[in-house]
């Protein structure tokens, strides 16, 4: 990159740019300007620390040190403070890799989100960019699966399926069309890894679905992002632009006999085409509605066509798997959750961002080690880990480690890493309400237990909230009806929340009930 | 008998005689070459005229080749999509789990009070349409909302405030 002068990184990642980032970057372009310094402005990704958004960085003979969260109102007195060359001042925080809550993570999906300009593809090779595609290219397809295969990695999305077996399959299947497809419908509530990489780091994603294409021989793909993620959109699109006019992407990529061509499609606003099955519907013109499985995506999936279709995060992680090894990244992890899983700290938290650690971390430590408890200052009552579908769990589980298994092994699940902490202001009754009612908005309509039972289970919860609490035992049978009549997790698992807000504080049924009839 | 149809829906659209089914057939015609280009078409039609009236909905079927019922299934699955046109800004508040853990829902009653009209409703000003979004991918840093194409993280009632102002002030 082609520098004058002092090097500022403003993030342009949307939290910080939520946050005031853009009027902080003009700001310091202003009074650069109007002190006759000489600065170069670099957009970089965030570092994930979003307490600290927007954190200003500048580069000196020591590393980065980092000012946070700066107003535009700050950045006069950060240029008396003589920020450019690292000087003190009440924002300053220092070198930002040594910051604690970055320096314990074990970064590798993120290795380098917040520390390059994501639309640079220069700066991405200079940080090992490209490196797994390149040594792809020196492998066959099989060796390809084989080393993801190995590698253990799960799908990041929530259901935890082996990428590897996905590829295998798609790779035995006879067509001469396949895709590949990169589910970036990001639509749980509390996680945000997936827009990061797409904002902070999109050749990452770029080179993951490129090295899939290889993998199974497909010479098409499609990154289906969400509508509610404007800004990922555009990076997609730029970076997708450089990486073919630079021959990553297109016809003969790097000189190869490989081609792959790639796509960025725009949902719509519906939750349901997170669920693949939906997702290619929608990918296909149609309405988001879950398809019956069998017939595997991986045997008949976009267009008909074997399709490998996977998370943005699962895509995200085989560049470092193909650059450094399967055994290299199995080495994290526990048990069968082999690898790191970005987590997301999110909602009532004092210190929220992304914290990328290897499997095995208990819940405990990422609230309050990382998290450093609520932002209310209030305890923790309850936290809800995986998404709207995800349980909602006190407490006495906090000592859960962060694994799969161990999560399934308390009825929790990880899903896609997020983690939504509330205070004890919390009404448990409304968040049964609330998971409900989010079903019944979002429902795809197929199958009548999520279709129906949605709307039937709001009902039941606004009786029991005014009073009848007998109809408690009704909701329970309710929720067994969607959990095993359902066709996807949709309708099967929206009464995770309900059942575990009734088992781990049932006292906010009787007591909303007990105030109505006060 | 396409074109007569045509004709005949956009009669019945009278609170909308701008829509130029002419610039919306070359929307169309840019895009249909593309697998599954119902999304894109939609889209590309929305950011045009800002909403997806009916009147277009035979065009866009006889363009497809799908029913016009197929069309308009496709329209109304999608919370993004509208049928009716919108205010001069759309605000939409994030009501989902992360934002509510830090006030989401009084933000929501605040908001409701402040626009005077409900979720999916329009101030009486025409000024702003109030929409529920589930997740802007802030869950850091809320309550969230987005007015137009800017997004707010850790919006408070004096912030919503100042936004709404300002975006009244710009007008």
């Amino acid at each position: 990159m082609s520098t004058a002068g002092i090097t500022v990184y403003v993030p342009r990642d949307s939290t910080a740019l939520a946050l005031g980032a853009n009027e902080v970057a003009a700001a310091i372009v202003a009074e650069a300007g109007k002190r006759g310094q000489e600065i170069t402005v670099v957009r970089n990704g965030s570092r994930g620390m979003f307490w600290l958004e927007p954190l200003v960085e500048v580069v000196t003979a020591a590393g980065r040190i980092g000012y946070g969260p700066v107003e535009p109102d700050d950045v006069a007195g950060l240029f008396d403070a003589g920020f450019l060359a690292g000087g003190q001042h009440r924002l300053a925080l220092g070198l930002v890799e040594e910051i604690p809550y970055l320096k314990k993570q074990e970064r590798l999906t993120f290795a380098r989100v917040g520390i390059t300009d994501p639309l640079s593809l220069e700066d991405y090779l200079a940080h090992e960019g490209y490196a797994g595609l390149r040594r792809a290219l020196t492998l066959s397809s099989a060796e390809v699966v084989q080393e993801v295969l190995e590698s253990g990695l799960r799908g990041r999305g929530g259901a935890a399926f082996p990428t590897g077996i996905k590829w295998k399959t798609v790779l035995g299947a006879q067509s001469a069309q396949k895709y590949i497809v990169c589910n970036a419908d990001e639509g749980d509530s509390g996680t945000f890894s997936d827009r990061m990489v797409m904002e902070d780091d999109p050749f990452m994603l770029i080179e993951g679905m490129t090295i899939a294409a290889l993998a199974v021989g497909a010479t098409r793909g499609y990154i289906y992002v969400r509508s509610e993620y404007p800004h990922a959109i555009v990076a997609l699109n730029q970076a997708i632009v450089t990486a073919n006019s630079q021959n990553y992407l297109g016809e003969n990529i790097l000189g190869s006999s490989h081609s792959f061509h790639l796509e960025v499609r725009k949902g719509a606003g519906a939750y349901i085409c997170g669920e693949e099955t939906a997702l290619l519907e929608s990918l296909e013109g149609k309405r988001g509605v879950v398809r019956a499985k069998p017939p595997l995506p991986a045997i008949e999936g976009l267009f008909g066509k074997p399709t490998v279709i996977n998370n943005v995060i699962s895509l995200a992680s085989v560049p470092i798997i193909l650059a450094r090894g399967a055994a290299f990244y199995k080495n994290y992890g526990m048990g069968r959750s082999l690898g790191t899983l970005p987590m997301q700290l999110a909602g009532n938290i004092k210190y929220g961002g992304l914290v990328e650690k290897a499997f095995g971390v208990t819940l405990r430590e990422m609230l309050l080690d990382f998290g450093g408890g609520t932002a209310s200052g209030k305890p923790i009552r309850a936290v809800q880990v995986g998404g709207p579908l995800g349980p909602y769990l006190p407490e006495s589980l906090f000592d859960t480690k962060l694994d799969y298994e161990a999560f399934a092994a308390v009825g929790g699940m990880l899903g896609h890493g997020g983690i939504v902490v509330f205070d004890d202001s919390v009404d448990m009754a409304r968040q049964a309400r609330y998971a409900m009612e989010f079903c019944a908005v979002e429902s795809c309509g197929k199958c009548t237990p999520c279709r129906i039972g949605s709307t039937r289970g709001v009902e039941v919860i606004d009786k029991i909230a005014a009073g009848q609490v007998h109809e408690i035992h009704l909701l329970r049978d309710l929720c067994d009806t969607m959990i095993n009549g359902s066709l996807c997790a949709m309708g099967s698992m929206t009464p995770l929340p309900v059942l575990s807000a009734l088992d781990h504080f049932p006292e906010d049924f009787a007591s909303s009930a007990a105030d109505k009839a006060a | 008998m396409q074109s007569s149809q045509v004709s005949q829906v956009s009669q019945v659209v009278p609170s909308d005689p701008s829509v130029d089914l002419d610039q919306v057939k070359s929307i169309i015609q840019e895009y249909q070459a593309m697998p599954g280009a119902m999304l894109p078409v939609l889209h590309a039609i929305q950011d045009a005229l800002g909403y997806v009236p009916a009147s277009v909905v035979p065009l866009i079927a006889d363009q497809l080749n799908l029913s016009r019922a197929e069309v308009h299934g496709v329209i109304s699955f999608y919370h993004h999509f509208r049928q009716q046109p919108a205010g001069s800004h759309i605000v939409q508040l994030c009501r989902a789990e992360a934002c509510q853990a830090v006030g989401a829902e009084a933000l929501a009653t605040h908001a409701k009070a402040a626009l005077g009209c409900d979720f999916h409703g329009t101030s009486s000003d025409g000024q702003f349409t109030l929409e529920p979004v589930y997740c802007l991918g802030q869950c850091a840093c809320g309550p969230n909302m987005q007015i137009d194409d800017d997004l707010y993280a850790r919006v408070s009632n004096d912030k919503f405030n100042k936004l709404v102002r300002a975006k009244r002030g710009a007008q």
